[in-house]
């Protein structure tokens, strides 16, 4: 190297100065940070599989109701909702038989089976439905991960959206949900994620969502979430065996219908699970066995990245000051300069 | 050697004809066309196809992908390990340009462009696996910081083109371009030392994209500490990958290098591989405990394979004097590193989340296409790497000897605006 010590100092303070320039963006957008607080006005899902009898409306009006201008399952182009045949021989896509979520599938009801399959909602030698789709994070760790902001969580209602132009799918999406929701096209050339968005078109026109507008028994019912808490940790503190008149279709419903409270067990899923979700859920089986595993964090998940992503700025100030003190004391011998 | 002023014109003719000329290289002995060769050059032209099936039928078509392994091969090897292979770049750019620590200067050159090719491999892999290729730019302007994954990418095109101007004064000495080659050297430290602030960052953000799955990769690679283990195992890398290329080289060039360089080399890999064995193995103890590696799981046999294999088996090896004597040992303890760190990252991207994926539904296992794609990228970076150091003064004999003192003090510095 034949540049003077000073004029290199110069070159080095330079474009030091406009490195750290660079990284100072990032002290504002640190506010940018996800939140961990839910938003005042959120919505969701409360599911009781003590209620479900499995005739899976929810499924089919969920992919009606999106499958239009505006629905997490539209694009233009498609003639009819976007069926599965499921694998089965006659079914020659007229009837839709999805066998998981999928990117055509947002929401779909699921048999647990054990044993003689006899009683209703127990583990053993019983049988239970369940629902799997977007819950919904307080502090959703697939917009976290995105590294070009097309998932996005709405700051009224809290519904997690996708914005497929920004989307370069990189499916990072996929692996960070700790509830394995958000499923690819894997069949298009130009392939969308696709999640339940929790009908935020409908939401916008005042409407509920949609499935638990279809929802006969009021297993699926919609509301705010602090209702559905509510709603939840009352059902939860009756004795099994008393009258409970569920509300359908929405929270606090004049609709409703009398039935006995069923054993639940386990607690409320969607209390903390993933430092908590918008949809709740009541089992009379444990959630494990339904598929819900067990190793859930307890926590926030952006949290973890975001610690390691704060120290970003300070690796930069630190190399080219320790580099700057380095290189003068490494170079002192020389006679350059 | 053919006139390119007969076919480009007489500028564009005079610059080919400087690029082309080969006297440079003269020394080394280098034959373009051997059967290795072909066979590479074949290997890359089969992976062009695939590139073209995938951009038109996408990625559903091309690989084995599904729902619940949204990421494979491509993710492991190319991108993770090609940017592990890679890290030997700014380790020698900062102990040559920082730390003056001069003897490395020999190799500096070929490292740089060692990197540059590998990450040039990751970029290009990775710019196939996402499902909308023409639009991977798009974090570029959309920010989202929260995201390891922009980082990743900003960092990426930022560290590609700051190995490009490292490595840019080979070609502007060969076209003999002054006033470029004055202005490059000016920024050459500012640059190395960006270029080490990236590294240590992209380096550690690769294993930092892992620390939002704790439910889903196994505890045996999963812990907090998963970006600075990353960052721990590149560096081993890095040493290996240059003292491996390095003895590579000598063989099948005709050129060598001081034997002290290559020991110095091997001495990074033992204390790095040390600090890193001791790092894993405080990780596991504090973490899942040692009778998780010894259950009766592949996770398990995977993690014994990495640790034996790639770090305990070489860092033995380097530390006995003899094997540093010979230059043949040494090349074998590299290859067992470079093994081991390739390993690594197939086993946090792939193996570690099985078994979350396989009771998810998903099965997999990388499809034709994706192989193909992976070894023509391998390929490529072979191949470039060969005509680089055909055509370039990769392996100067005397230092900056295109660059006469007094040059680059005499061009004034730019005012910062
Ligand atoms: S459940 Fe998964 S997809 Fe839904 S908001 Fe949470 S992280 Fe996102
Ligand atoms: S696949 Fe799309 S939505 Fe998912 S993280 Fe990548 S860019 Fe974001
Ligand atoms: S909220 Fe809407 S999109 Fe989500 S599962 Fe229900 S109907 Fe489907």
């Amino acid at each position: 190297m034949t540049v003077s010590r000073r004029k290199f100092l110069k070159i080095v303070a330079s474009s030091g100065g406009a490195l750290v320039a660079s990284g100072v963006p990032l002290a504002p957008q640190a506010q940018a940070r996800v939140s961990t607080v839910l938003p005042p006005q959120a919505t969701g899902l409360l599911y009781d599989a003590t209620l479900c009898v499995g005739c899976k409306a929810c499924m089919v009006n969920c992919k009606t109701q999106n499958s239009v201008p505006g629905g997490a399952l539209y694009k233009s182009g498609w003639p009819m909702p976007p069926y599965e045949n499921g694998d089965i021989k006659l079914n020659n896509g007229i009837w839709d038989a999805p066998r998981e979520l999928s990117g055509k599938t947002l929401n779909i009801i699921k048999v647990y089976k054990n044993g003689s399959a006899e009683v209703k909602d127990r583990a053993i030698n019983g049988y239970a439905f369940f629902k799997q789709q977007c819950l919904h994070c307080v502090s959703p760790a697939c917009v976290s991960v995105c590294p070009a902001g097309a998932f996005r969580k709405d700051p009224v209602n809290g519904a997690v959206y996708y914005l497929a132009d920004r989307c370069i799918g990189c499916r990072y999406c996929q692996l960070a949900c700790p509830f394995g929701v958000p499923r690819y096209e894997w069949d298009s050339a130009w392939p969308e994620v696709r999640k339940c968005q929790l009908c935020r078109h409908r939401q916008a026109e005042g409407k509920i969502a949609a499935c638990a507008e279809a929802c006969p028994t009021g297993a699926t019912i919609f509301g705010k979430v602090l209702d559905l808490r509510e709603e939840a940790k009352r059902r939860q503190a009756l004795r099994p065996g008393d009258e409970y008149p569920f509300p359908i279709q929405k929270v606090g419903a004049r609709e409703t219908t009398l039935r006995p409270i069923a054993h639940y067990t386990d607690g409320i899923y969607g209390l903390v699970e993933a430092g908590g979700t918008q949809n709740l859920m009541l089992s009379g089986v444990p959630f494990e066995l339904l598929g819900f595993g067990r190793n859930i964090a307890k926590y926030d998940l952006p949290r973890l990245t975001w610690a390691y992503i704060a120290k970003i700025p300070w690796v930069f100030l630190g190399v080219f000051v320790g580099g700057t003190a380095i290189y003068k004391m490494t170079h002192r011998n020389d006679k350059e300069g | 050697m053919i006139d390119m002023t007969r076919f480009a014109g007489q500028k564009c003719g005079t610059l080919l004809n400087k690029l082309l000329d080969d006297s440079i290289s003269e020394h080394l002995g280098i034959k373009l066309v051997t059967p290795l060769t072909v066979v590479l050059v074949f290997l890359l032209l089969l992976s062009v196809p695939v590139a073209g099936y995938r951009l038109l039928f996408g990625i559903g078509a091309a690989s084995n992908l599904n729902d619940s392994w949204p990421w494979g091969l491509w993710i492991g090897f190319d991108v993770l390990g090609g940017v592990a292979m890679a890290a030997g770049a700014f380790m020698i750019a900062g102990a040559v340009y920082i730390l003056n620590l001069k003897k490395y200067k020999c190799i500096a050159r070929a490292a740089i462009l060692n990197a540059f090719f590998g990450y040039l491999l990751a970029a290009i892999s990775i710019t196939l696996d996402v499902g909308r290729s023409f639009v991977i730019w798009h974090p570029l302007v959309m920010w989202q910081v929260n995201s390891v994954m922009f980082i990743v990418a900003l960092h990426l095109v930022l560290y590609l083109s700051t190995l490009a101007t490292e490595s840019s004064p080979m070609v502007l000495e060969k076209i003999g371009w002054e006033r470029g080659l004055n202005a490059v050297h000016r920024i050459m430290v500012g640059a190395v030392m960006f270029g080490v602030a990236l590294s240590l960052l992209h380096q550690s953000s690769l294993g930092a994209n892992y620390l939002i799955v704790p439910g889903k990769l196994s505890p045996l690679w999963y812990n907090k500490q998963l970006p600075y283990m990353f960052l721990v195992s590149a560096l081993m890398m890095g040493f290996s990958m240059v003292s491996f290329e390095t003895i590579l080289t000598s063989k099948v060039f005709k050129h060598d290098v001081p034997h002290d360089v290559l020991v110095g080399l091997s001495k990074g890999i033992l204390y790095t591989g040390t600090f890193y064995f001791f790092f894993k193995m405080y990780e596991l103890l504090t973490g899942p405990g040692l009778a998780l590696v010894f259950d009766d799981n592949l996770e398990g046999m995977m993690w014994l394979i990495e640790m034996a294999v790639g770090v305990v088996l070489p860092v033995f090896l380097l530390a006995l004097p003899s094997v540093r004597r010979d230059k043949e040992k040494m090349f074998a303890a590299d290859i067992l590193v470079v093994f081991g760190v390739l390993f690594n990252r197939l086993n946090v991207s792939i193996f570690g989340v099985a078994r979350y994926a396989t009771r998810a539904g998903g099965d997999y296992f990388p499809s034709i296409m994706e192989f193909t794609l992976t070894i023509g990228m391998i390929a490529f970076a072979v191949l470039g790497f060969k005509l680089c150091a055909k055509y370039l003064p990769l392996f100067p004999d005397h230092q900056e000897s295109a660059h006469p003192p007094g040059t680059a003090s005499a061009a004034a510095p730019r005012a910062p605006e």
